[in-house]
């Protein structure tokens, strides 16, 4: 039950999947994240080439001038494959900050971007593996040199850093900053969604393979009820969690007041989706699945980073209730859902 | 249509069983003669259709329906009871699943019949449920006689026309689902506007079900994308159903938990809580649903 992408998107998505599974399959994934440096940076190069890095860029500036949405497509599939790199720090966070010569630098390969979003807390993901960091507080909008003490993440594909300082040259301020954060966050939440609801779709693939293939008693797993019907559950929390990310997804394209509130919701409930798909995945794996040698502990590290990055569930869901409460009373239900259109066929950013 | 009539509280719409049901059915198995006969008054609610398919012995296993229909020349006479059958005290019609050959082998037995509620013979006696209503009924044939022209789709066809129905009560129901489920979002949310005490401490639940409801809604969307594209509700629609009986369930004890006394009848939250009770077990009760979202949707081996 796919949404009605046009056929240049789906063709993306096509382009996408092959490519990623080719390039980082699961059994590369170990090699790639259990050495130095944990990722594959020459991978940079090739995403430049494919003009992934510039989707939204202006052609003017090298990039291929579309929206949103065709970014929200590479990050699902990013966080399917569980690509290990600064994807979603480059492009889902930092580029509303920058301006056309360091857009073009991103479109081109040759910068890569991380930011900090608010005052706490002050951990910078994939720090050391970025050139430059967006610090985006209420007033200013700083270009931060990327040098800082690394820490231990939950997540080795995400390692967090803390910059040394943050002093550097001014990208916005006032209500040009304001704008930037708000970008910037609602980019974020919507990434981390998409990103959650690729990989648990992975992971839940698995666990149906698996849940097919592997006999006890004399019989495939999948047919005792006590293991299908926890794995419909995460389907149907999967299914529900990508609608929100795609709407999500469509309102920050379409520059829609929804957007915040699209946000908070999709990344509430795909980053729940993805925490349990994972654990259900473990289980139903049984002792398999508990081992380091299976790629589910990769992916359940991701949905736990997730999880956390950018603010809990409960607070995102707390944030939507108090959103919604402050609306008038007769608007209060209509006034968003009413808005709730899903994308048309080709509708971009 | 469905959703905006559910969002607007207004109340059910009477040709409901005829609409989303009985319609999409005869459309899809119906001779010319037949879509004729029953479409336009469908439409025009000038006829309420009503619904017998589960009986006491047969409710998730329907196919072991044992409702009796004997073929005497071009007549069938019909002896049995059906049971939670909507609107049946007000139906001129009933879209009926019956066994016309005992002897078949399991699913191959079974034939659909258009059913005359005026006809001689049919008693409905109301269901008392535990919220004290009677909303359902039984419906009792005694020697009911049924001409062989009312059969739809063909004798012994029976179980691949229920299935028609059964997909499109599921899928087409779910717009007025969400749309409902919408309304009662509305309803909590003006209730905690007005007990902001309560609400404060509530918000995650609040925001959890909003969002939920929100999902639904917009999955709702992306499946009538798959209905326009293909013509026919694939088994999605199951997950719709699935996840708002859960929903609705919730919703209705989240809202008593804002009332100022929730150890009183209110009248009002009280009822829709108990009455949300029956979401998970009538048009397909959830373990059945989970059931066919593995088999038929994630291709996991049949459990029965």
């Amino acid at each position: 039950m796919d949404f009605s992408f046009s056929p240049e998107q789906r063709e993306l998505q096509a382009q996408a999947r092959s490519f990623l599974e080719a390039r980082f399959p699961l059994s590369r994934l170990a090699q790639l994240i259990d050495s130095e440096p944990g990722w594959d940076p020459s991978s940079w190069t090739e995403l430049a080439e494919l003009g992934w890095l510039g989707v939204s860029v202006p052609e003017s500036l090298g990039g291929a001038g579309l929206g949103f949405v065709e970014e929200a497509i590479l990050l699902e599939e990013f966080g399917r494959c569980l690509y290990p790199g600064p994807y979603l720090a480059t492009v889902a966070m930092a580029l509303p900050a920058l301006d056309d010569a360091r857009l073009a630098e991103v479109a081109n390969g040759k910068a890569r971007w991380s930011a900090l979003l608010g005052p706490a807390p002050d951990l910078v993901p994939d720090l050391n593996r970025v050139d430059w960091v967006v610090v985006a507080s209420e007033d200013q909008v700083l270009a931060v040199e990327a040098t800082g003490e690394m820490l231990t993440s939950i997540d080795p594909t995400r390692p967090m850093g803390r910059l040394d300082q943050v002093s550097g040259e001014l990208l916005g301020k006032g209500q040009e900053a304001v704008r930037i954060g708000r970008l910037m966050r609602e980019r974020l939440l919507t990434a981390l969604a998409l990103e959650a609801v690729g990989g648990a779709q992975r992971v839940l693939e698995l666990s149906l393979e698996h849940a097919r293939s592997r006999e006890q008693f004399g019989k495939p797993i999948g047919i005792y009820q006590a293991v299908s019907h926890p794995l419909v559950d995460c389907y149907v929390e999967i299914e529900l969690a990508r609608s929100l990310a795609y709407w999500a997804a469509w309102c920050i394209g379409a520059g829609h007041e929804d957007a915040s509130l699209a946000a908070s919701a999709a990344k509430a409930a795909a980053a729940g989706a993805a925490v349990r798909a994972c654990e259900r995945a473990i289980q139903t794996h049984g002792g398999l699945g508990f081992t380091w040698e299976s790629p589910l502990h990769r992916y359940y590290k991701r949905a736990l980073w997730i999880e956390r990055f950018g603010g809990t569930s409960a607070e995102h869901r707390s944030r939507v209730a108090e959103t919604l409460l402050q609306r008038p009373p007769t608007a209060a239900a209509a006034s968003a859902s009413g808005a709730a259109v899903l994308p048309e066929a080709g509708a971009g950013g | 249509m469905l959703e905006e009539l559910a969002r607007a509280n207004a109340p059910q719409h009477i040709g409901v069983i005829g609409l989303g049901m009985a319609g999409p059915t005869i459309i899809a198995h119906g001779t010319e003669a037949q879509k004729s006969r029953y479409l336009p008054s469908i439409l025009s609610a000038g006829e309420i259709w009503c619904q017998g398919f589960s009986e006491p012995g047969s409710g998730s296993d329907l196919a072991s329906v044992r409702t009796r229909a004997e073929l005497r020349g071009d007549t069938f006479v019909l002896n049995g009871q059906k049971v939670w059958s909507s609107y049946a005290q007000i139906a001129d019609w009933c879209i009926l699943l019956v066994q016309s050959d005992p002897g078949a082998a399991r699913y191959q037995g079974l034939t659909f019949l258009l059913v005359d509620m005026h006809s001689p013979g049919i008693e409905v006696r109301p269901l008392r449920q535990i919220t004290g209503d009677a909303d359902f009924n039984e419906i009792f044939f005694t020697d009911t006689e049924v001409p062989k022209a009312q059969v739809l789709g063909g004798i012994g066809q029976g179980w691949a026309v229920a299935m028609t129905t059964l997909l499109h009560e599921r899928a087409t129901f779910g717009f007025s689902l969400t749309g409902a489920l919408e309304a009662a979002l509305g309803q909590l949310l003006r209730l905690a506007q007005d007990q902001p005490a309560q609400a404060a401490r509530l918000t995650d639940a609040i925001g959890r079900e909003w969002i939920q409801m929100q999902a639904l809604k917009l999955t709702a969307h992306r499946a009538l994308a798959q209905l326009a594209a293909s013509g026919r509700p694939g088994p999605e629609g199951s997950i719709i159903k699935l996840a708002w009986s859960e929903s609705n369930q919730r919703v209705t004890k989240l809202a008593r938990e804002l009332l100022p006394d929730p150890i009183l009848d209110d009248g009002h939250w009280y009822y829709l809580q108990l009455r949300s009770r029956a979401n998970s077990i009538e048009a397909g009760t959830s373990e059945i649903l989970r059931n066919i979202i593995a088999e038929r949707v994630l291709g996991l081996p049949r459990s029965r």
